[in-house]
């Protein structure tokens, strides 16, 4: 009965893969309740700053910063946020194919892209495919710093104020709800401010200390905390995708259980009607 | 009315004000109600910007009046005192400075709240 000896090793191995995929789903649900609060958290800063840049956006500004000045796009940049580590379901693919997309859509205008990136995923990503590297950052760990995306920031802020780039974008996985997280495009330089309803058509503010100053804080602050929400925003979503995609892994393992225990079972009994046909048969030739 | 640490001294704002956009320094933003009683918030340094009908403050690092807490506020300036007695490149000693001004302001405003007669 060599069958239901082999399939009951097959069980218990798919058993153990099983109890694993079940514990990394308990811990994704619990470290994403985590993010979701920080992301909850920093909302509000954000959605602030952006407000004030549509204030700065409607008025007549004696100052004209680089950061909001357009200009003729001969190269552009990508911020491409990823995740850490993997077994995260779909989350880090679907990213980086939006982003080859985009850098082909700029390639047939005749633009080439460079790339920042933060996250191991994509850094091992664009090491295969190619591309010039402006900057990364990695080994974030579950509670994000700002200081340890500062680097980043500040290389592709100076390609962008050198010229080397005439705009940045920043590809990032946006968290919508546990089940969904979608990848999302959003321009960071050029600002481009959002215009709001409500005040009058031509005033200036009174600047303390300069504007020039001013606005560069303002404006430095304003990236700085667009890109800070967004990692944290990516870290949400990975661990929502992790833990739905060790679910159905969890769930799959339940089911290749039940398969293998039916097999074995029908191997048992195929084996036990054997055993008692042959004695049956046995003992028919001796008595006849 | 509000009251705020601009860079170029406090300011009051009163409803109807100028736009006006100013960065903040290390210590206390207090927020006048209808009634007369006053909130107070310790800020970090941040950015703030007056439109005639709403204030924002972009603050680096906030605290609520109640959540002040004088022990810890009075550690992180030792901390940063010790920090800047240990500093040896410029960089250091400029960034244990400006965290010994935030530590110093965030004590004073837990200490100003303890006196008595406020609120």
């Amino acid at each position: 009965m060599a069958g239901a000896k082999e399939i009951r090793t097959k069980i218990k191995s798919v058993k153990n893969t099983q109890k694993i995929t079940r514990a990394m789903e308990k811990v994704a649900m619990s470290k994403m309740r985590r993010a979701q609060e920080r992301m909850a958290r920093a909302r509000p800063y954000s959605e602030k700053i952006r407000l004030v840049l549509g204030h700065l956006a409607s008025a007549n500004l004696e100052y004209k910063h680089t950061y909001t000045v357009e200009r003729p796009v001969k190269r552009v940049a990508f911020l491409i946020v990823s995740s850490d580590r993997g077994l995260a379901g779909g989350l880090n693919m679907n990213a980086f194919r939006v982003a080859v997309r985009n850098i082909k859509e700029w390639k047939d205008q005749g633009v080439e892209t460079d790339v920042a990136l933060i996250g191991n995923k994509a850094i091992s990503f664009f090491r295969r495919v190619g591309g010039k590297v402006l900057g990364t950052a990695n080994q974030l760990g579950d509670k994000p710093q700002l200081s340890q995306l500062l680097g980043v920031i500040k290389l592709l802020t100076d390609s962008y104020r050198n010229g080397d780039v005439d705009r940045v974008f920043l590809l990032s996985t946006e968290f919508v709800n546990t089940m969904t997280q979608k990848p999302t495009v959003r321009q960071l330089l050029p600002v481009l401010p959002v215009k709001s309803e409500g005040l009058l058509s031509h005033w200036d503010y009174i600047y303390e200390p300069s504007s020039a100053e001013l606005m560069d804080t303002v404006l430095q602050r304003y990236i700085e905390s667009q890109v800070y929400q967004a990692v944290i925003e990516n870290a949400a979503s990975e661990q929502s995708a992790r833990m739905v995609a060790m679910k159905s892994a969890s769930d799959n393992a339940g089911k290749i259980i039940g398969g293998l225990q039916l097999s074995y079972n029908k191997a048992r009994q195929a084996s036990i009607t054997k055993e008692l046909s042959e004695i049956v048969g046995g003992a028919a030739a001796i008595s006849g | 009315m509000l009251f705020a640490p601009a860079a170029m001294g406090e300011v009051g704002i009163a409803p109807r004000h100028a736009p006006l956009l100013t960065t903040l320094k290390p210590g206390t933003v207090r927020v006048q109600q209808a009634d007369g009683s006053e909130l107070p918030f310790f800020v970090g340094g941040g950015i703030l910007e007056v439109q005639p009908h709403l204030v924002t403050v972009l603050a680096d690092t906030a605290l609520r009046g109640e959540d002040a807490d004088e022990a810890a506020a009075a550690q992180s300036k030792a901390e940063a005192e010790a920090k800047l007695a240990g500093a040896k490149t410029e960089m250091d000693l400029a960034q244990a400075q400006q965290e010994l001004v935030e530590a110093a302001a965030r004590l004073e405003f837990v200490k100003k709240l303890k006196e008595p007669g406020h609120r």
